[in-house]
């Protein structure tokens, strides 16, 4: 019986459903110390005084360094991170953990208060005093592009860099000059703020008379924490250990190396006594990193029959005050993806990344990948309209390799998609979503004239995901490899340890790496215990972002039991006294081909190599076997969304009423984990498209920054999503799987913005800005309905 | 976010609430179940030296048929108005409303009491209040009054209650045969609305808006239309008329006016 593709439930979730699982706010020790941040009430100012006199003098306060204090007292031996710099003259101002003399945005930290409780610790950050001198802020990307003020004083101009993919200019250039159709489209990515359930914490815990320090952190990371935490600090990595325990998703909010994880080390570690700090809902919008942030001009060429024949793109793209860990590189990981399933002959794209007064940016869900495929899939639909065909069928006109099935085909984004096989992906979400009887509902109700508007929109996504191939992110100027590393190892009572260097945040690993063992060895998936998230359990690790943990991570521990097995099976040929090859390993048991009686079990095989009492010669004792995987290309995941949506033109509500997704990931694991991980994904783009916006004043100052008027969606926004699936084996990796963590987002917000578009296009009305608030519709309505009056 | 530092006191009766409020006057704030008063301590906007917890006083916790009225104890929970059968049959509007608050949990914490007394012009139930034409029983140091549903609003998140005074019970008019509707527009299930409109016809009209002002407000002129016997087209056309309406990142004030006409005529049309 093989286990996977069964929809195996998960064996986490009695843990953390019934509140076993511990999170870092839930793990004390005695004697910590509680960080309060005095953080920037300014988005520009320069920092003229800090007088913590009263702070320092509070009962409970144990000690209040200001910026300046912390920087002399020599606790940085670098800034922090970025590990991307995109370009070789991109600009990357000095990033400390608190600001010295000028502070870049709300929220940066200024002083740091340490005292014995969480709420003597924010009492006492309110009584740090800040003498500011206000500064202009630079509230936008468009004002940081356009206008005179500078984010960081010291700079001339805001630009960081200009990067640029533009593999052949003069047939670019030569398909725009005789296109007969051409699109035009400028879209808003608007800035996100990343929502996980559990905020950002830490929990340094030094040994002082070891010198070594154990930090607890929330993070996706904790590798890539150690590394970065020793650059930074200069504190030997191998003193360091990183622990992430139940981490209550991140989304890529909780990939970064952050101020307040290098406080807490360095500060734990100074002082001998532990340092924790829990970040608060509030404070996560200006103490996280936000996502999105980007102008997008889209160019499409296109023959007469709607053919493509170039696309040309230009972002404006927001970095915030600084580089976080790879906040340059965002745009990027978008920038291959504009021309989407399409044969596209000719691909340019540009970007220039700027500086603002607002928090960085950085990685969110889908990372670059949600902004191209919302620009490319807004685009196709302008180009339908234009030439007046239907959404699916500009599509069809366009797919790479004609639709048909395919495999290690070159784009003219200059990357390979591993395979595809849009046509019937497409055919499918048409059927399920009965687009059909969709249409002459809609003409029914655009005839009776009636005011609640029916829109179906349509979105064909491919992404690019299982980060990986070590030497195309070196191509890309990228700081780190792609591998992943795996151990599994047999232990004397025939139970098995997994070892995973991908740590999971709420994706499932332990469930689907216990699936794929279990098949391999041919054991119970009961019987497998995956081991994580601490570097002195798991040393060798690259961690859990941008949908690699199973086309990575998870093919590395399959090729590690390959290599268990095959090392059993020397051991088993040798005690069966048989020839290796001569053996069959099926359902967990070798058997000698041809005498089907005479069969060992790998657990009678792994207790022999425990014992070593009859190994054969020179054959190491015990059954573990380790891989770094590093595949030779990405896995590319495709597949199409529709979104069908109610329009109410009088107060301008759009109700997403029905939402269909075929999501091709490859070969599925666990079909219920993907479907967990498409529910979430597709909630997170719909909220882009319809609730969620990080607003700013001219002054840089966040509006809605707590949950009351930041709009995350509840499971009440949706409805009963319809998930099916078509499965296009991955050439990338053995098992054929692609990754689907971030596919939902990657396919959602052009679905649903395509809808409501759909719906207003008797208005005239072809684009409307993310999120489409009741406020929007109605106003671009009431535009709409003014000017049809001023023609008529 | 994290409050500033406070004393917590716990109190059984109405007279040992009343008597924590006269000792400590102007430093102390009634919890009841704080689902109000909570986000604006955490948020420090509100930083009482003592906080009363009135949340547990059960001889408050009631809903009776007191003949011809509902009387409903000011510390009735959101969840028992909506499930009331005595409410349901008298004056269902208001079981309809408290089931439209934020979501559950809210509703399972929340009280008539703390809602009417904060005063929220967003929120749902002052505005049943108002189209019921019910009142408030308070009690102070010098004794109990009644205050009209009419008379309580006086500012934003500011009532007719004194700083010494307990609310007590809501009256509410039992209305088993009225005509009602109410139209909450908000953009995810558990907000606030943006505008919502309140209407009772039983006779009379009285229809009330939800965030149009400093205050729950009546629709004044929507009412005066309706006595004179226009339609349902020509007095929703005068919604916001008398309003002032807040400006946010859901809607400037001009489209809360479209939105409060658009209500107003759905609420009567619901209604009639
Ligand atoms: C997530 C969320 C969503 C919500 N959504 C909605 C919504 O959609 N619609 C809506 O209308 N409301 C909503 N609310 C508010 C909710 O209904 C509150 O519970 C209610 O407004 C206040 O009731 P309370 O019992 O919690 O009062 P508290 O917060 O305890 O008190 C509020 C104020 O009233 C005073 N007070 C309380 N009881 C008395 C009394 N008996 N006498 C004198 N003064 C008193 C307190 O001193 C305080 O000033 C929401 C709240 C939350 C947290």
């Amino acid at each position: 019986m093989t286990v996977v593709g069964t929809r195996k439930l998960r064996k986490e979730d009695p843990k953390l459903l019934t509140g076993e699982g511990k999170y870092v706010d839930d793990i004390h020790v005695p004697g910590e110390l509680w960080m309060g941040m005095v953080r920037s009430t300014m988005a520009h100012a320069r920092i003229t005084g800090v007088d913590t006199s009263a702070a320092a003098a509070m009962d409970g306060v144990h000690a209040v360094y200001t910026g300046t204090e912390l920087s002399e007292m020599g606790l940085w031996a670098a800034p922090l991170p970025c590990a991307w710099p995109v370009t070789e003259d991109m600009v990357n101002p000095p990033h400390y953990p608190a600001a010295t003399d000028e502070a870049h945005h709300v929220g940066e930290i200024i002083a740091v208060v340490l005292a014995d409780s969480r709420y003597g610790a924010a009492d006492a950050a309110e009584e740090v005093v800040v003498d500011y001198e206000p500064l202009k802020a630079v509230a936008s990307v468009a004002q940081a592009r356009d206008g005179a003020d500078t984010a960081h004083s010291e700079h001339s101009t805001n630009k960081a860099y200009t990067w640029a993919l533009i593999p052949d200019p003069e047939a670019l250039d030569s398909a725009f000059a005789n296109a007969v159709h051409t699109v035009e489209a400028d879209f808003v990515q608007q800035r996100l703020i990343p929502t996980a359930m559990e905020p950002r914490g830490v929990l340094a815990i030094p040994s002082p008379a070891g010198g070594e320090i154990t930090l607890y952190s929330a993070t996706q990371v904790p590798h890539i924490l150690k590394v970065m935490i020793a650059a930074t600090t200069g504190l030997p990595e191998s003193k360091l250990r990183i622990i992430a325990p139940a981490v209550g998703g991140g989304f890529g909010a909780k990939l970064n190396v952050n101020p307040d994880e290098l406080l807490a080390v360095t500060l734990a570690n100074k002082l001998g006594r532990a340092v924790r700090w829990t970040e608060t809902r509030s404070e996560a919008a200006f103490s996280t990193h936000q996502g999105r942030g980007q102008l997008q001009k889209i160019e499409l060429a296109a023959d007469s029959e709607g053919k493509l024949q170039g696309v040309r793109v230009h972002l404006d793209a927001d970095m915030g005050a600084y580089m976080m860990l790879i906040t340059p590189g965002v745009p990027l990981l978008g920038s291959f993806l504009y021309t989407g399933v399409y044969d596209v002959p000719a691909f340019g794209f540009t970007c220039d990344g700027y500086f603002t007064n607002l928090t960085p940016t950085d990685a969110y869900r889908g990372a670059g990948r949600p902004e191209a495929s919302y620009a490319i899939e807004r685009a196709m639909d302008l180009l339908a309209n234009k030439i007046g065909v239907a959404p699916e069928e500009i599509r069809r006109r366009n797919y790479l390799a004609g639709g048909r099935e395919f495999e290690n085909l070159e784009t003219a984004s200059t990357l390979v998609f591993d395979s595809g096989n849009y046509t019937p992906n497409l055919d499918a979400a048409l059927e399920m979503a009965d687009m059909n009887a969709l249409r002459a509902e809609q003409t029914r109700r655009r005839e009776a004239g009636e005011t609640k508007h029916l829109g179906i929109g349509l979105c064909t996504y491919v992404e690019i995901c299982g980060l990986a191939p070590s030497r195309a992110l070196a191509g890309l100027n990228y700081g780190a490899g792609g591998w992943e590393h795996a151990v599994v190892r047999f232990l004397p009572t025939g139970k098995v340890e997994v070892v995973s260097g991908s740590t999971p945040h709420g994706q499932g690993h332990e469930t689907s790496w216990s699936m794929i063992v279990a098949d391999k060895l041919g054991i119970d998936p009961d019987d497998v215990t995956v081991l994580h998230s601490d570097t002195a359990i798991s040393p060798l690790g690259l961690d859990t972002y941008g949908s690699r943990s199973l086309s990575v991570g998870g093919v590395a521990i399959a090729m590690a039991c390959d290599k268990v097995v095959d090392k059993a099976r020397e051991i088993a040929a040798h005690q069966m006294e048989a020839n290796p090859d001569d053996l069959d390993f099926a359902a967990g048991s070798f058997t000698v081909k041809g005498s089907p009686d005479k069969t060992l079990p790998i657990q009678a095989v792994a207790f022999g190599a425990f014992t070593a009492h009859n190994l054969p010669d020179g054959m190491e004792p015990n059954l573990q076997e380790q891989v770094s995987f590093d595949p030779p290309n990405f896995a590319f995941p495709f597949g199409t969304h529709v979104a069908v949506v109610e329009v109410d033109e009088d107060t301008g509500g759009v109700e997403l009423i029905d939402y269909i997704a075929i999501d091709d990931c490859g070969t599925q694991v666990n079909p219920l984990i993907v479907e967990g991980q498409v529910h979430g994904g597709i909630v997170q783009g719909v909220a882009q498209a319809l609730w969620e916006e990080a607003s700013y004043d001219s002054d840089g100052n966040c509006r809605n920054p707590s949950l009351l008027d930041y709009l995350v969606p509840s499971a009440m926004e949706v409805p009963f999503m319809k998930l099916g699936s078509t499965v296009t084996p991955s050439t990338s990796n053995p098992l054929g799987v692609k990754g689907v963590g971030e596919a939902g987002t990657i396919g959602s917000a052009a679905a649903v913005i395509n809808a409501v578009c759909d719906a207003l296009r008797p208005y005239g009305i072809d684009d409307i800005e993310m999120p489409a608030t009741p406020a929007r519709v109605w106003r671009m309505i009431q535009a709409a309905k003014a000017a049809q009056n001023g023609e008529g | 976010m994290i409050p500033a530092t406070f004393d917590y006191l716990e109190v059984d009766s109405a007279d040992a609430a009343l008597a924590a409020l006269a000792e400590h006057g102007d430093e102390a704030k009634l919890m009841a179940g704080g689902h109000s008063l909570i986000p604006l301590m955490k948020f420090r906007l509100a930083t009482p030296a003592v906080v009363v917890d009135i949340g547990r006083i059960s001889e408050l916790s009631y809903i009776d048929d007191s003949g011809g009225h509902i009387a409903i104890g000011a510390l009735t929970r959101h969840r028992a108005l909506e499930t009331s059968d005595l409410v349901k049959a008298q004056a269902p509007i208001l079981a309809h409303v408290a089931g439209q608050v934020g979501d559950p949990a809210v509703r399972h914490r929340g009280t008539l009491g703390g809602s009417l007394a904060h005063g929220d012009p967003a929120s749902d139930l002052p505005a049943a209040l108002l189209a019921l034409g019910g009142s408030v029983v308070v009690r102070g140091p010098s004794g109990e009054r009644e205050i009209a549903a009419s008379d309580f609003f006086t500012g934003f998140l500011e009532t007719a209650l004194a700083p010494d005074e307990l609310m007590t019970e809501v009256r509410i008019p039992k209305v088993p045969n009225a005509k009602w509707s109410y139209q909450k527009f908000n953009r995810r299930a558990q907000d606030w609305a943006i505008v919502g409109v309140a209407a009772v016809l039983n006779g009379e009209s009285r229809v009330a808006l939800v965030n149009m002002g400093a205050t729950p407000i009546q629709a004044g002129a929507v009412e005066a239309a309706l006595a004179a016997g226009a339609s349902i087209d020509e007095a929703s056309a005068k919604a916001a008329e008398g309003t002032s309406p807040p400006e946010d990142l859901n809607g400037d004030a001009e489209y809360r006016a479209h939105l409060a006409q658009v209500l107003v005529k759905r609420a009567l049309t619901e209604a009639s």
